[in-house]
Formats: structure tokens, sequence, C-alpha cells
């Protein structure tokens, strides 16, 4: 057993910090927020020149072939700046939807426009049940000739609004759950951006007799669900990365504050009413972050986590929510506002709860896995 | 990071566990119940503890974790967890932790060379056991405020004072005593440690019963009770500094998590071979998802205490000591809750003890009584909070 991180993790984790401190002061991320593409295309150039984007991906496709855990470090040190990127949706659940399913064709000729910081892709599996489960991917995928033909509504895909390709889930009649290729501007496709509590681009596209040739399925007919499950763990691992890093940025953050702000004549962090608040989040970073580690661990060695991913979603969820509800309470009025940061981590915290599962799906799956 | 054990720490967990299987078999019914009430209620509860003791003592797993000069193996702290998570598993006994844990550590720093000689092999060997003599009336969570005195004369010191909490202390054979040998001393400064028999005359040990009738704890009175001042351990009215050195024994919590995890895969065999209403309780929602969230404290918990035996072992004794809080606190008040949820799932049937009704042998209904105790004892979960807050966040000390 060896609990500690690299000399070479370490680095990664001091720049990834350095730069977006640098280039993304909560300033800019709010004003990332209230912009209509929600990033920035000069910072999304830079991080892919420093080698963020391709760092997983096996050399073969342009990549470096790292572990998944140095990724995880990328994640924890956005989400510690709240940083707005469609590097989730991208990097994360297309790169390892094309990885795990692609042919060598599709994985040859996009993996190095990803890497490159060349295409920005989005995922679009849900639908307007807002079913997390095989069974709600209803949308048809009708066979004509040498090409399909979507109709139908997706809903809460990520970044779809500034997305270059799409990777939609379909139903084909008698062979299942089907992944397609799509352009994301290809004709009969529009899509809008909804107004979110994470002020995200979190998107509905509406498909109007799209056209997909044949070869742009990706890993067959019938095999989507199978290719999206492989995905699964890893983006839950990742995504979970980004939201423990927000616990710790609002644990610094609120204790900061406790030992600065004065009443009473006295720090309120003195107080014990706070202080057994902020011992509360402190355990729940903490047991988030350790877990977290050692589930990615896991993963990176092979090993099954079929009740761990969810213990780990499910742990995260509400630690996230729990820890940012209290930063709140602990900043009195000021955490409430607009100027202030604190809500940045609040909203981002029920948002992410949203992202491949929240707290009731991940307790029930757990239930299965427990063989209850 | 690599969260992996080697093969031979894989080799030592099973040598562990085949021996505490095996050893298990011969538990009294008394036993079954669990608890602490287990080891020192009921006679036969403590001679099996004792005999476990004295096999654990002969096979030198009390003392692994001790350094060689001292009798013990130098046995890198990741074996002791080892040791604590199958001990655990099993919900044996044999291990005198007031002993083993808290008072031959207090001994190898601040013992004489004679104190340590005398003294660590007979903790070694399973053949003593030990109780703490720390807590008194009005001085529970504010220990500092403790009042018991001893007064040096000539080569004893005369100790007159009452302690209380003292689990054990019906069937300790020994005490270690925080005492105040400074009389015009305060707080923590004046206090000393000792080694006490418990036969010496003057020492009166008067039961408290728990509120199921069970009997852990004790009150013990000392009425000009004469120790030898060759029992006094380390440098006199210095005895709260040792104190806090000596918390270097594995203190990850990690038990806690283990021994809750046996007891819901207990819990989820009970609700999937049981029906109510017609329907498997396994079934229903709410109780699969009570399930699921103690699963999940259990392992983020013992997950937790790996990471805590790791930066002890690398002597990150601050993140250590306040994480060891976390651990304490969290295991305790999840123990509550796996309790809780125990007694539910269970139904009516989560009331029964001893009864060839009672489902889990029960142990929901033991466990449910005993809980809020972990709450408590050992540190409280507020006083726990408060010293999360002060080491792990650098928050300003209350006054």
């Amino acid at each position: 057993m060896n609990l500690d991180f690299t000399k070479e993790q370490d680095m990664l984790r001091k720049s990834v910090a350095e730069f977006l401190a640098k280039e993304c002061p909560f300033e800019t991320v709010k004003e990332l927020e209230e912009s209509e593409e929600g990033y920035n295309k000069k910072q999304w150039k830079k991080m892919a020149e420093l080698g963020w984007m391709e760092l997983y991906f096996p050399e073969e496709y342009g990549g470096m072939g790292d572990p998944i855990m140095n990724v995880m470090i990328i994640m924890e040190e956005m989400g510690k700046k709240a940083f707005p990127s469609p590097y989730f949706s991208t990097v994360v659940q297309c790169g390892l939807v094309l990885l795990e399913g692609g042919s060598e064709d599709q994985k040859k000729s996009l993996l190095p426009k990803i890497a490159g910081g060349k295409l920005l892709m989005s995922l679009a599996q849900y639908e307007e049940d807002a079913s997390y489960e095989q069974a709600g991917i209803n949308m048809p995928a009708e066979p004509a000739g040498d090409h399909y033909v979507l109709n139908g509504t997706k809903m809460f895909a990520l970044d779809a609004n500034v997305a270059d390709k799409l990777i939609v889930a379909a139903r084909v009649k008698d062979s299942g759950v089907t992944l397609f290729l799509v352009d994301a501007k290809a004709p009969g496709i529009t899509t809008t951006k909804m107004p979110t509590i994470g002020m995200d681009n979190t998107c509905e596209i509406i498909f109007k007799n799209v056209k997909v040739p044949k070869e742009d399925v990706v890993g067959g007919p019938g095999k989507g669900w199978e290719i999206l499950q492989k995905m699964f763990p890893k983006a839950v691992i990742l995504k979970c990365a980004e939201m423990v890093g927000g616990c710790r940025e609002t644990v610094d953050m609120t204790a900061d504050y406790a030992k600065k702000r004065i009443q009473y004549g006295k720090p309120i962090g003195s107080f014990q009413a706070i202080q057994h608040y902020m011992a509360n989040m402190l355990l729940g970073y903490d047991t988030s972050s350790n877990y977290l580690y050692k589930v990615c661990w896991m993963v990176q060695e092979g090993m099954d986590v079929s009740k761990e991913i969810h213990a780990l979603k499910a742990h995260v969820n509400e630690q996230y929510k729990y820890i940012t509800e209290r930063g709140v309470q602990i900043h009195g009025g000021v955490g409430t506002t607009r100027e202030f940061n604190m809500g940045l981590f609040y909203r981002r915290a029920k948002a992410y709860e949203y992202v491949l599962g929240d707290t009731q799906y991940h307790y029930e799956k757990l239930a299965d896995a427990l063989n209850m | 990071m690599d969260f992996e054990f080697t093969k031979e720490q894989e080799a030592l967990r099973e040598e562990f566990d085949e021996f505490f299987r095996k050893e298990m078999k011969h538990a009294p019914k008394e036993w079954a119940e669990g608890g602490l009430e287990a080891m020192y209620h009921t006679d036969e509860g403590f001679a099996f503890h004792d005999q476990m003791k004295k096999k654990l003592g002969k096979k030198g797993w009390l003392s692994r974790a001790w350094p060689k000069e001292y009798g013990g193996q130098d046995a890198p702290l990741i074996e002791q967890l080892i040791f604590n998570e199958v001990h655990a598993f099993h919900r044996a006994p044999g291990v005198d932790n007031f002993g083993v844990g808290m008072f031959a550590p207090t001994l190898m720093v601040g013992g004489t060379e004679e104190q340590k000689k005398r003294l660590l092999p007979p903790i070694a060997r399973g053949e003593v056991q030990y109780c703490q003599g720390w807590s008194e009336p009005d001085a529970g969570s504010d220990l500092a405020n403790l009042s018991t005195q001893a007064v040096r004369e000539g080569d004893y010191y005369i100790v007159n004072g009452q302690k209380t909490w003292t689990t054990g202390g019906h069937r300790a054979d020994h005490m270690f005593l925080l005492a105040r040998t400074d009389p015009n001393s305060t707080r923590s400064r004046g206090l000393s440690i000792f080694n006490v028999k418990m036969d010496l005359p003057g020492i009166e040990v008067r039961p408290i019963l728990y509120m199921d009738k069970g009997h852990i704890t004790n009150d013990v009175y000392f009425k000009d009770v004469k120790i030898h001042a060759s029992e006094l351990v380390g440098k006199e009215n210095e005895g709260w500094e040792l104190t806090r050195q000596t918390m270097n024994f594995e203190r990850s919590g990690v038990a806690g998590f283990v021994e809750g995890k046996r007891t819901i895969a207990e819990l989820i065999d009970y609700a999937k071979a049981h029906k109510r209403n017609g329907k498997k309780i396994s079934e229903d929602p709410v109780t699969r998802q009570k399930i699921a969230k103690l699963f999940i404290g259990l392992e983020v918990g013992q997950t937790l205490a790996y990471r805590i035996n790791w930066e002890q072992q690398k002597g990150g004794l601050i993140f250590a000591a306040s994480a060891a809080s976390e651990s304490k606190v969290f295991g305790s008040e999840l123990s509550q809750q796996v309790a809780n949820v125990s007694t539910e799932v269970l139904g009516m049937y989560g009331q029964l003890e001893n009864s060839k009704w009672a489902p889990m042998d029960g142990k929901a209904a033991t466990h449910y009584q005993f809980c809020v105790a972990a709450n408590i004892f050992a540190g409280s979960s507020e006083v726990q909070r408060n010293l999360i807050a002060w080491v792990g966040l650098g928050l300003p000390r209350t006054k």
C-alpha cells in the first residue's frame, strides 16, 4: 500500500492549478457562465497545448497513455476553480465512448482531433422522461438504405450548443440501443441551450429526419448500452473528481472566512456551532476524496467496481451538496450573492448531482449490486 | 497511489482469519449478542476473553507492532490494521486495548528500564488485564479538571479520590491511573501516571449498571491507597505530556467499519429470507435505500481508516490526529445508524435480546442500546468535532 501521489502527479496538479488560477479567476468563471458559448476558446486551445486532452488516450491515437488517475487530478483542480469548459463532455464522455466502442477509423480520425483541441463533442443520451436507464432510450433510428433516420428529442446533453459532433443514443428496431456519430450542424438538428441551476451548456436537441450514414454507427447496432456502460465508471470517477475539488475549495474558502469574520468581538470560527459544521464538512471532504482515490485506483487496475461506483457517486453527490449548503450558511448573507463565489459551488453541487445519476438512482443500483 | 496489500500481507490476513475462525467456534452463548457486555458482564464471557488473550499472547500477536527491544516484532502499522480488521470481523475478544494499546506505549516512551522489563512482558503474554483510571465525576470531556490526589510520603504515594466510567474495572487486575501529584496545580499541569494493582487495600470497585442492566463500567474509589514510588511512570507532574505522546498505536478506527459491514451482510440475508405483508423485506424500496446508505458509510469510513493508518505510518501525525477524530465521530454515529436500521428491518423482532425468537442472536437490540455510549466514551462527538476544527482546519480554539 502506498497512498501518496507520485512526484510527477504532484507536479501535474501544481501546473493545472497554476494555469487555472491565472487563466480563469472566479470573475472570469462568472463571465463565462453568462456567455452563450459557456467556455473560452483561447483557454481551450492552451489546455490542448498543455496536453490535458490527449493525456489518457493511447499513443497510437495521438495520446500519452497516462493512467486515469492523472485525468482525475486535472478534474479535481478544475473543480476547485469551478472551471467551465467542454472537457467532461468532449474528452471524458465522448473520448471514452470512442475509445471503448469506436472502429479503428473512427478512433484514428477523431481522437487526435480531440487531443489537439480541434473537435468538441457532446453525448446525447437522455430523453424527456429523464431516465438514466437503458429503458429510457427510445428515440427511434429507422434504417433506410445505406443510412439511418433519426427523429425525436434528446435532453440534458452537455455542451451540444458548441459541439462539432454528437454521439447520439437511439433505438434500432430488433437491435436495441445504438450509438451514432452525427454532425452537430446536420440538417434537421435544432439545439437549444436550457437555463439551468449550473448556468452551464445543458441542451435540448430536436432531431427531424436527420440522416446518418451506416458507417457512422459506433460499435455496431445494438451495442450502444454496452459501450455506455464501459464509459460509465470512468466518467463517474472523473465527474466525482471535479465535485471533490469543489468540496475542497468550499471547505478552505469557508474556513478562511470563519477565521476572518468578526462578530461579538471574535472570529465566528471560534464558535462551536460553526466549528461543528466545519468538522462535518471536512469529514465529508476526507471521506469523499479518499474513496475517490481508492475507486479510481481500482478502475485503473481493472478491478470490478459494480458496488463501489454507485457508492462513490451517491456519497459525493450528498457530500458536495451538504458542504456547499453549510458553506453558504457560514458565510451568512454574502454567501448568497452573485458577487461572492460561494454560490458558484452551491449551484454546481446540484447540477453535477444529475450528471451520470442522482443519489436516488445510485442507491437503487447499489442495492441491486448488494444482491438485495 | 496503490491500495493493494502485498502477498505477505494477504498471507498474514489468512493466518489471522484461520485462527479466529477456529477459535470463535468455542464462543459461549453469552458472546453471541456482542458488544462490550459480552466481554465484561458474565464470568463465562470474560473467561472466553481471558483464554483468547493468552493464546494471542503465546502467538506474539498482541505485541507484533511493538519495537523488538520490548519483545515485539516491529511490525508495520499496516499489519496491525490487518489484524484489527480480521479480529473485528470475527467479533473476537482477546485484546486488552487498555494494556496493549494505551499503557504499553506509555511505558515504552516514559517508563524506566526496570518498569519496561517488569511490566511489558506480562502485557505481551496476555497475563494481565488493565483498566483506565482517567475519568472522574467532574472530569469527563474536561479531563484536565481531575482532582484525585497522590501525595508523596516517603517511598509511597497516598492516593485519595474517585474514578468513574472505569470500563472493565471489576475484571482488571491493574489500572493506569492519572492523578494530581502537585496539590497546588490546576488543569493539565501537576498530573502523574501510576501503575496500580487493583488488589491494593483501600481500592473499592462499585458497578455502574448500563441501561440494559449490563455490567461494563464502574466507579473506583481510592481511600488512603499506598502506591510504591517505583510505580510512578514518567516524570512526576508531567503525566499529561506523556499521555499526549503515546498516541502512536494504530488508531484508524478500522475495526468498527469492518464489523459494521458484517452486520449489514447479515441484515441483507435476513431481509432476503423473510417476508412481511407478503413481500420480501429486501424488495421494499425504503429498506433498500437505507441499507445502501449504510454500506456507503462503511465503505468510505474504511477507506478513511486506511488513509489514517498510512499517514500515521509515515509520521503525518497532524493529519492522522485530526482524521482519527473524524473516524471516531463518523464511525460511532454510523454505528448508531446501523443499529437504527437493523432494528427497523427486523420489525418487532428488533426488540428481542436473549430469545429463541431473536434474529441475529439479539445483536440488534443489544447494539441499539449500547451504540449511544460510543458517541460519548473515548472523547465525545462534540469534543472530537472541536478537535477536527482546531487541528484539521486551524479554527481558533474555544476558550
